[in-house]
């Protein structure tokens, strides 16, 4: 039963209030996009034991999307942001890297 | 013989009696007693039988250990099974009886099992029922449905009479256990202003301190308990709860607490338990420990008990387990049981110490007191069959060769104690295993981690694997102010205490008594009381090749009772490590999963029962359509009316009528469900004709346009008509179950994909009241409500137009959803049942007939419309459905377009739809396949098609279907065959699926 | 908005619960930010754009910070067309969003000593006046389903939800109020 700090409201988000939205920072491929390009779109998604980056909706609450990064193993946090970005925030990476140095980054863990 | 003394007992109220009934005898207990120590102050040591051999069973702990006394409590629609007797307080009048045996508690039928054990080895169950295979069906199932479970399952249409509730609490700090140990780790904690909550199982405070007589600065334990209370009632950001048990441990701080509330209440309507939801920042686990059992020969012989519970019925409840009790150990503080007996004057006969240099301190005043002290001793076996007899005595390092016979008729043993580590472990708490004290402990290094990396559960006392009261609350103390310091607060100093304890032995691991027992003995030493499970059965398993702990768990369910292993987990890896030759941390442990003792599906369900089980939307015309006698379906969560029958018309007749009214004259249907949403911004045209699969951005202020919504699948998901209100406003109809999850789906990709488009959307879905007048007749009502034009000239099909009707100010649509003339009205919900009564009024001279979901179905089949959900399933393109017309194939891009362009979406062979007709003329089962020439790899039939929806036309008087065909639309006049079940297949023939009014001149009235 | 009416009333055990009407409700989309938004608040209600999870009260009535681009304004019933049409001028020519949502809502309020108890029995979310008090709106769910609850002032908390769930939300605040247990979490002297 996650909480998940609302960087929009503030509200520290009960999982009840909040709506799952897949992983984060996918590049939108529409007509014109190779077969293969398109299917990784759609379906080839990460799924780490780690570091993971989730869009969640706080759905019962102020309504906006934001991005959580997650380790998947243990639950703990690094942190969340606004949705309206196609990258994680420096700084966000920076703790990630702190508390998990093993960690290479974003689609090469 | 059990009794109540005429003196003691700290925990009951004397002065106050309670009678029960057990097998029907009135017995009688005192306030304070748990139904447990009323029943053994009544004599009754045999409380009920075991799972597979129906053994006798009698009480063996005290608490939530408890394995054995379990009762079915209640009657009628309050019965309930498997009712721990040790932890339910006795109330008046309360009604039990004892479970687990046929015809009666002292003649049981099934103990017969009991004397051919080797008929049930471990894994009986997965060798004898896999074989032959025709015996599953009516020899084994029957067998063990008759013989499953240990109490009575209440009847199926029992109906829980009593009430339960949630409670939503987020603290600082939660300290689970009111021992000792809490009650200092939250003084500790709680005067550094954090908000705690400190909550106990039991009714009482202070845990088993009290019990073994200690004196604390000069003073007995109990003054100590107080004092603390005392400072905790001061502190206003401290809650104490009594009677309410921690259950679970979840990510994130979440801890579910049962709180029972009946025991305390004085009025019945109460609620019964109360499911705390509590988070916190940090958890302090302080749930002490539990005794083990020892393995001996007959250690299930009722009356043979652990050495706490005996001192706990003595000293709680002033009841005497027995006469004469032997007390069996491998620690020092199963002779507290044993001075306790001996200065309540009762018997005992002797101490056999099964460690060979005896015990420390409590060995020479039990001496003192003259009571015979063995060491070096255990017990060969139990003497005696639904009751102890007495014991033979043998040296423990043996092989079991008897010495002496004692008579004697209660056991008092102890195994050593092992720390209650559950609620450490369920969020992931890792243990140690800890020699000296022979029993897995929590590894502080592994504590459970929160959100912030850092760990959040923190054991404290004997939970933590601290033994001895000076050293506990030492432990308690520095968890307190750790746990403080972790909120970045202060806590109190530590108490300064003088303890007058004994110096004690050292405790030595007993897990098999005598230490040779050969196969005969250990074949009647018990691990698992409740499911009969032996040292013998362990060993079993080890030997055939069970060596993970969790498959020997399985294949002998060990530890998977009603106590779920709280006596016998240690002992049974203990048994099992041995047998694989290998040190038990190398075992290690079963998993540790919530709850930590069962809790009732009622105060699960909280008040989500009865009408409340799930909210149920209604229109503002609900209880119009209610008063009417309408039949309502469920849709989504709303109840719509699928059709209002007139006196005893049939449903299907009613909806035959309704269907003929809206072809032939006019009807009106409750529209208010369909999702209503306004987009708007200089974006919005833009965002639309992404959102829709046609163009909405040329629509023209005042137009209506039908468009289709996919998915990034290509997948159609929702379908409706979008109006322009404006140059930067458009109005977006949903379908009923579409208009939340549509809006959720537009800010989804506002949000996340396209920030920086100027469009603002709101879900007015409940703002308006949308009624339906459909049918030849329909302006004609209109215009007899009175006010704006709503001629073909000023309102002709898909336009819009607000104005005044009737008095109301209302927005009006001219779409069509049956095929006829129509009008959608849409005004304020509040305005909704006003309106609804003016057009009935306005239409009494037209007959008007209101009309539910099913004659709408029935009508929009006839002109062959598609229904989201019906014909698509998930799976369906709009390709699929013949709606290319409603495709801008020309716009660049649209959510789904490149999809759509996928090989297996353009494959010719895809289904698609058509209409089907019965060659006889009946209706088509619903979803029923057409099949086609040959055989999968699985031996059924092939198909090419299925039916998607099917009714009875009224209109045209025959069966009438949609479906999806393998290349449909080229195979028209092709006959199909669709078995149906149980029968004969039914032939349909291919056609067109708009099956009415093909020009759609309906539509123009 | 005391001026609203009752449409029934409730005396549980613990609190009172009544559904109230009459009460006129705007919802405003825009950049809170801006003069526009501002204005248009200002022209409606007499008040100030509120911060974040917050509430404004003014004799003219109320205003609820919803959402970063969303504000909830409370006006008397009778004045929602003429308030509407006072905040147009300040909105011209401004990207945003009006739209009155009275009758898609329902309207609640809990009364007494105990209305924290009543609520944290069915809202998981932190009720204790160091988390929540007079002049704050939290957002989640109350029982199953969406509920915004407000403080005016202490003892008593305002709800909304959407209508067609009204009749769910009153046998809901009823049992919470009446028909079940008292927790006295929040009057620790009460239990």
């Amino acid at each position: 039963m996650l909480i998940l700090h609302c960087p929009h409201c503030g509200a520290e988000a009960a999982e009840t209030d909040l709506t799952p939205g897949g992983q984060a920072h996918l590049r939108r491929e529409g007509p014109g996009a190779s077969d293969e390009a398109f299917e990784a779109y759609l379906f080839q998604r990460d799924n780490p034991k780690g570091v993971h980056f989730e869009r969640w909706r706080h759905a019962y609450g102020c309504g906006k999307w934001f991005i959580a990064a997650r380790a998947t193993d243990t639950m703990e946090v690094f942190g969340t942001y606004p949705a309206q970005t196609s990258a994680p925030p420096r700084e966000l990476l920076d703790r990630i890297a702190e508390r998990r140095p093993d960690w290479r980054g974003r689609g090469e863990a | 013989m059990s009794v109540r003394l005429k003196t003691g007992g700290r925990l009951i109220d004397r002065s106050q009696p309670r009678s029960f009934r057990f097998n029907g005898r009135v017995l009688r207990g005192y306030k304070g007693d748990t139904l447990a120590s009323a029943l053994l102050a009544s004599g009754q040591t045999l409380l009920g039988r075991s799972f597979k051999y129906h053994r006798p069973r009698g009480l063996v702990g005290s608490g939530v250990e408890e394995p054995n006394g379990l009762v079915a409590l209640g009657t009628g629609d309050q019965l309930e099974p498997n009712q721990r007797t040790t932890t339910t307080e006795l109330r008046e009048g309360m009604e039990l009886r004892s479970q687990n045996h046929w015809p009666s508690l002292g003649f049981d039928i099934g103990a017969l099992n009991s004397l051919a054990p080797r008929l049930f080895p471990a894994g009986f169950y997965y060798k004898t029922f896999t074989w032959p295979r025709s015996f599953w069906k009516h020899v084994y199932e029957p067998i063990i449905r008759r013989s499953a479970g240990l109490g009575p399952a209440p009847d199926a249409e029992a109906r829980d009479p009593d009430s339960y509730e949630h409670f939503h609490a987020f603290v600082d700090v939660l300290v689970i256990g009111g021992g000792l140990a809490g009650l200092e780790a939250a003084r500790v904690a709680g005067a550094s202003g954090a908000r705690v909550l400190l909550i106990e199982q039991t009714a009482h405070w202070g845990g088993r301190a009290a019990k073994d007589e200690q004196i604390v600065n000069g003073s007995p334990v109990d003054n100590l308990v107080e004092e603390i209370r005392a400072e905790l009632s001061a502190m206003g950001n401290v809650q104490c709860r009594s009677r309410t048990m921690g259950v679970g441990v979840y990510d994130h701080g979440l801890v579910l607490a049962v709180e029972n509330l009946a025991e305390n209440a004085s009025i019945n309507d109460a609620a019964r338990q109360r499911l705390w939801k509590i988070r916190a920042g940090q958890v302090i686990v302080a749930t002490g420990a539990l005794e083990r059992p020892l393995s001996f020969a007959g250690n299930d012989v009722p009356g043979v008990m652990l050495a706490s519970a005996i001192r706990d019925y003595l000293i709680d409840f002033g009841v005497s387990p027995g006469d004469r009790t032997v007390v069996v150990t491998n620690n020092d503080s199963a002779y507290r049981t044993a001075i306790a007996l001996k200065t309540h004057g009762l018997d005992v006969p002797a101490i056999l110490d099964a460690r060979a240099g005896g015990g420390g301190a409590l060995a020479q005043e039990a001496r003192a007191l003259g009571i015979r002290v063995e060491a070096g001793r255990g017990i060969a076996r139990v003497l005696g069959g639904r009751a102890v007899r007495g014991v033979a005595i043998c040296a423990q390092a043996g092989e079991g060769v008897v010495q002496e016979e004692i008579a004697c008729d209660a056991v008092a043993m102890s195994g050593g104690w092992s720390p209650v580590v559950h609620l450490w472990s369920h969020c992931g708490g890792k243990l140690r295993w800890d020699d000296a004290a022979a029993a897995f402990g929590p590894d502080v290094d592994k504590a459970p981690l929160g959100a912030d990396g850092a760990p959040f559960v923190s054991a404290a006392g004997t939970a933590n694997g601290v033994w001895g009261l000076g050293a506990v609350l030492a432990d308690s103390a520095r968890v307190g102010a750790e746990v403080a310091a972790r909120l970045r607060r202060e806590g109190a100093a530590p108490r300064s205490v003088e303890i007058d304890a004994p110096e004690e032995a050292p405790m030595e691991p007993v897990w098999l008594m005598p230490q040779g027992a050969g196969p005969k003995l250990r074949a009647k030493a018990f691990l698992d009381f409740q499911n009969d499970v032996k040292v013998s059965d362990v060993q079993l398993a080890a030997q055939e090749g069970f060596a993970s702990v969790e498959h020997a768990k399985r294949y002998t369910t060990l530890g998977m009772a009603t106590d779920q292993g709280k006596l016998s987990n240690i002992n049974g890896l203990a048994i099992l490590s041995d047998a694989l030759g290998q040190p038990i941390p190398q075992t290690g442990t079963t998993t540790f999963r919530p709850p930590y003792a069962p809790l009732t599906l009622g105060v699960i369900a909280g008040e989500a029962h009865g009408s409340l089980f799930q909210p149920v939307r209604e229109t503002p015309m609900q209880a119009w359509h209610e008063a009417r006698g309408a039949y309502c379906e469920p849709v989504g969560q709303w109840r719509r009316p699928y059709c209002y029958p007139v006196g005893e018309e049939s449903h299907e007749d009613a909806v035959r009528r309704e269907v003929r009214a809206v072809r032939e004259g006019v009807g009106m249907l409750d529209a208010s469900t369909l999702g209503k949403i306004l987009v708007q911004g200089p974006d919005a045209g833009r965002f639309l004709d992404m959102l829709y699969t046609g163009r909405i951005s040329t629509l023209a202020i005042g137009k209506c346009r039908y468009g289709l919504m996919c998915s990034e699948n290509g997948f159609l998901m929702d379908d409706g008509v979008v109006a322009r209100l404006g140059p930067e406003s458009f109005l977006v109809h949903t379908t009923t179950g579409g208009a939340d999850h549509i809006h959720a789906h537009m800010e989804d990709w506002l949000q996340t994909e396209w920030w920086d488009w100027q469009v603002y959307t709101a879900n007015l879905t409940e703002q308006y009241a949308q009624i339906v007048v459909a049918g030849p007749k329909a302006r004609d009502v209109l215009e007899a409500l009175g006010g704006m034009d709503v001629s073909e000239a000023r309102l002709p099909f898909m336009t819009w137009a607000e104005g005044a009707l009737g008095g109301f100010d209302a927005r009006v649509f001219r779409i069509s959803f049956s095929g006829e003339l129509s009008f959608e009205i849409a005004v304020p919900a509040g305005q909704g049942q006003a309106l609804w009564d003016a057009i009935l009024k306005a239409g009494a001279d037209h007959a008007i007939t209101p009309y539910g979901t099913e004659a709408l179905h029935v009508l929009r089949a006839e002109r062959g419309f598609i229904m989201i959900g019906d014909e698509t399933d998930g799976t369906v393109i709009p390709q699929d459905l013949g709606l290319d017309w409603a495709i801008a194939r020309k716009k660049d891009d649209y959510i789904g377009k490149r999809a759509q362009a996928r090989a297996h979406m353009v494959d010719p062979e895809r289904w698609t739809l058509v209409g089907l007709q019965t060659i006889d003329g009946t209706v088509l089962p619903d979803g029923a396949y057409a099949v086609d020439a040959g055989e999968n790899e699985n031996g059924q039939r092939n198909v090419q098609g299925r039916v998607t929806s099917s009714y009875f036309s009224p209109t045209l008087g025959r069966g009438i279907a949609l479906g999806l065909v393998r290349r449909g639309p080229e195979r028209m006049g092709e006959v199909l065959e669709f078995p149906r079940i149980g029968g004969a297949s039914a032939m349909a023939r291919i056609v067109s699926p708009v099956f009415y009014d093909p020009e759609a001149e309906a539509t123009d009235g | 908005m005391d001026k609203a009416g009752e449409m029934w009333r409730f005396d549980g055990a613990l609190a009172r619960v009544s559904r109230m009407a009459g009460m006129g409700m705007l919802t405003l989309r825009g950049d809170l930010a801006t003069e526009a938004i501002g204005g248009a608040v200002s022209a409606a209600v007499g008040l100030a754009v509120p911060q974040t999870r917050r509430i404004g009260f003014g004799p003219q009535g109320a205003v609820a910070w919803m959402s970063p681009d969303e504000l909830l304004l409370l006006v008397p019933g009778a004045d929602r067309a003429a308030r509407q049409e006072a905040m147009r001028p300040p909105l011209e020519g401004r990207h945003h969003l009006l739209a009155d949502v009275s009758d898609a809502r329902a309207v609640f309020t809990v009364e007494g000593p105990a209305c924290r108890d009543v609520l944290a029995k069915i809202m998981p979310v932190d009720l204790d006046p160091r988390a929540f008090g007079p002049g704050q709106i939290l957002r989640s769910r109350a029982g199953q389903v969406a509920a915004a609850i407000w403080m005016e002032r202490e003892e008593r908390i305002t709800l909304l939800c959407f209508r067609s769930v009204a009749g769910y939300m009153g046998e809901l605040l009823k049992t919470s109020a009446g028909e079940s247990g008292d927790p006295a979490y929040f009057r620790p002297e009460a239990g």
